[in-house]
């Protein structure tokens, strides 16, 4: 069950080998969160999250396996995961696939990079919703970006495919108001992981570390949406307000 | 009243993590079908709504009303009276108190059910003296999925584990659906109260350990923020000849619904580290330092918070919590420990109340425990709250004391068999008369108490 802090004591984690899934799941288990579902494509990584997860004093971990191509199968890997669990009082979604310049002329990776970041998530998380509902409470993060707010030109393929994912969360948090269910969409700013090695560093740039503070901190205000760093969001409203003719020259 | 399911998001006193269930309101009849007909997602008994967390909800399953069971019957000679369980303690007192009866315990509000009262095990200003509710439970009726039960305190084996099991047991062995209650006789409706002030904690708690023998009621007001200073007030029911005349015929009751009512949106961070300190200035201001027999009205001694419906909501949407543990009698110095903590920490925090508890009732989930009590709210909110509850709740364990369950919001549950080491009792009452696990709440699984 959820505390009055909104900590969880079991959480499903879709994507959980990320560098920045890692760190939430980590702070979480150093709260009160013994039970960890640990979804993702790698076995080898999947092994490693759940023995960081162990480490960190987890008492029951388990994994689940999935493409985030493979749309089809999001009902399957979800269920899976909340059967391992019992009841599940936390879903944390950290799926997506980062683009670069390098993908924007090809229509094959933008296919995967949309289904990836966009498609499979919101299946998967109408799936959670349905499950958190018959349990009658719980809460859902969703893992969105700065990058959502304001589409840049370096990323938008990625970028754009996280707008959409953003507004589902929201509109899913809205669908959900007095069901017990809660959304929470985090948008942390660029976080120096495994997917952004080698892109120069960025402003409002983070760390996994920090996001996960704000993530558990989140949890306890129970906030609709989330910054990490905090101060972004108000970035991000003047972000919002540049024309794009002085947006496009913005470095970074 | 009619059974009407309803879909309801329920939360406790607190306003936290509120949870999904069926609302159902059926008669004690009623309750064995409903029983059978529950699946796993379980049943719990909810009353009043006062406990502070997640005791009276059950997330994805049925949550009893039991608001409608509120026949109560008269007071007969020896003061004892049959109530029905969803009966406030208001509307028992309100019927008894014109007649010279009053309530043998009585919780800081008198918006609870005798059914609550019971689960609870719930203690007034009198437990160093008279102990907890159940200790005046005469005989109560438990509707469990394996039958109606009629028990006892005194009976033998099965019979007096299922009462013992029930006064505390968080309404795990079954619903309450009407209880025998041993009302106290009073010649007036009035308190004689002696109020002196303290400087600091250890000198209200010498004080107490010195004089609470001689009061019937007792219990101090301490400000956490400053180093403790107190304000103690005890006292004991005026008789005729303590009181002007007119108030020794018929008893003053007070309004049916409060005058003031907290409005309905409160904006977070109203009960902030500024505005609470300056209501504890003003409270222990306000407090004379030294005063011998002022009449007050039990309304006014007992009940202060009554006078404000919906008080709760003052702390805003993200809510609050109580933080109550109770620490043996020798173990005192954990209270100064906890208020040095949370004012080290900067946690903001009403005026906390402090007591001494008399002997233990027999229950095994039943909270009060010979020593010392302190109970404190605070807002959700400021950085580092979580940490310092977890911290301590790790100094109460091992200093042999516990934490209130019906306050609870947040315990980690491993700690749990530590203060309660006598849990295995109740779930051998649970196993024996729910063998299905039918009987569940939110409280139970997050702590994992059957």
């Amino acid at each position: 069950m959820l505390d009055a802090f909104g900590q969880p004591q079991s959480a499903v984690v879709l994507g959980g080998t990320s560098d920045l899934a890692g760190a939430i799941v980590d702070a979480l288990v150093r709260r009160h969160c013994k039970t960890v579902v640990l979804a993702g494509r790698d076995e080898a990584r999947l092994a490693s999250a759940s023995r960081a997860a162990g480490d960190a004093g987890a008492d029951h971990v388990a994994t689940v396996r999935f493409d985030a191509l493979d749309v089809a199968d999001a009902t399957r890997a979800v269920d899976e995961c909340f059967d391992a669990a019992g009841p599940v009082d936390l879903v944390l979604l950290a799926v997506g696939v980062l683009s670069s310049e390098r993908d924007e002329l090809d229509a094959a990776r933008t296919a995967d990079v949309v289904t990836a970041t966009y498609s499979w998530p919101a299946v998967a998380l109408t799936r959670a919703a349905s499950r958190l509902r018959e349990q009658g409470y719980g809460r859902i993060v969703v893992l969105s970006s700065v990058a959502a707010v304001r589409v840049r030109r370096q990323n938008f393929v990625y970028a754009s495919a996280k707008a959409g994912l953003d507004a589902f969360a929201i509109g899913l948090s809205e669908a959900l108001r007095g069901s017990g269910v809660v959304v929470q969409v985090v948008r942390p700013g660029r976080v120096p992981t495994k997917m952004t090695a080698g892109l120069p560093k960025a402003p409002l740039s983070t760390t996994p570390e920090a996001v996960a503070r704000v993530v558990v901190d989140g949890l306890e205000s129970g906030a609709q949406v989330v910054w990490a760093p905090p101060l972004a969001r108000w970035a991000l409203l003047v972000a919002r307000a540049v024309p794009q003719a002085i947006w496009r020259r913005l470095p970074g | 009243m009619p059974d009407a399911p309803a879909q309801a998001l329920l939360s406790g006193w607190g306003r936290t993590a509120a949870t999904r269930a069926l609302v159902r309101t059926p008669s004690a009849a009623e309750l064995g079908h409903l029983f059978s007909e529950a699946d796993g997602r379980g049943v719990i008994a909810r009353g009043l709504g006062r406990s502070y967390g997640d005791a009276a909800q059950c997330a994805g399953g049925t949550v009893v009303d039991t608001r409608g069971l509120d026949r109560v019957g008269e007071v007969d000679r020896s003061g004892e009276v049959e109530v029905a369980a969803g009966t406030s303690l208001d509307a028992l007192l309100r019927r008894a108190l014109p007649a010279g009866w009053f309530l043998p315990v009585t919780p800081g509000t008198r918006q609870v059910s005798v059914g609550g009262a019971i689960a609870a095990d719930v203690h007034g200003k009198n437990h160093h003296a008279e102990g907890s509710f159940s200790r005046h439970v005469t005989a109560m009726t438990i509707a469990t999925p394996t039958g109606e039960h009629r028990v006892t305190p005194a009976e033998d084996g099965d019979d007096g584990k299922l009462f013992w099991a029930t006064a505390g047991g968080m309404g795990l062995t079954g619903i309450v659906t009407s209880a025998r209650v041993r009302m106290l006789a009073v010649e007036t409706d009035r308190v004689l109260v002696d109020t002196h002030r303290y400087p600091d904690v250890d000198s209200v708690m010498a004080a107490m350990d010195e004089g609470d023998a001689r009061y019937r009621y007792s219990v101090a007001w301490v400000d956490c923020s400053r180093s403790g200073r107190a304000v103690l007030t005890r006292g004991d029911h005026a008789r005729s000849a303590d009181v002007s005349p007119k108030c020794q015929h018929g008893a003053q009751l007070p309004r049916e619904r409060p005058v003031l009512r907290a409005p309905g949106h409160v904006p977070g961070g109203l009960l902030n580290r500024l505005s609470i300190a300056a209501f504890n200035e003003a409270w222990y201001r306000r407090a004379p330092a030294h005063r011998e027999a002022e009449v007050q009205s039990i309304w006014r001694f007992f009940h202060p918070l009554d006078g404000v419906a919906d008080w709760n909501r003052l702390y805003g949407p993200g809510g609050f919590l109580q933080y109550q543990f109770a620490v043996p009698p020798e173990r005192g110095d954990v209270v100064g420990a906890a208020m040095g903590e949370l004012s080290r920490r900067r946690i903001p925090s009403f005026l906390a109340v402090l007591k001494r508890f008399g002997p233990a009732a027999k229950g095994p989930l039943s909270f009060p425990m010979p020593g010392w009590t302190l109970a404190l709210d605070v807002p959700i909110g400021p950085d580092g709250l979580a940490e310092c509850l977890d911290h301590l709740d790790e100094l109460v364990a091992a200093a042999g004391g516990r934490v209130y369950l019906a306050k609870d919001s947040r315990l980690r549950p491993d700690l749990l068999t530590t203060m309660y080491p006598r849990l295995v009792e109740l779930q051998e009452v649970c196993r024996r008369v729910d063998p299905a696990g039918v009987l569940r709440s939110d409280l139970s699984r997050r702590l994992g108490l059957r």
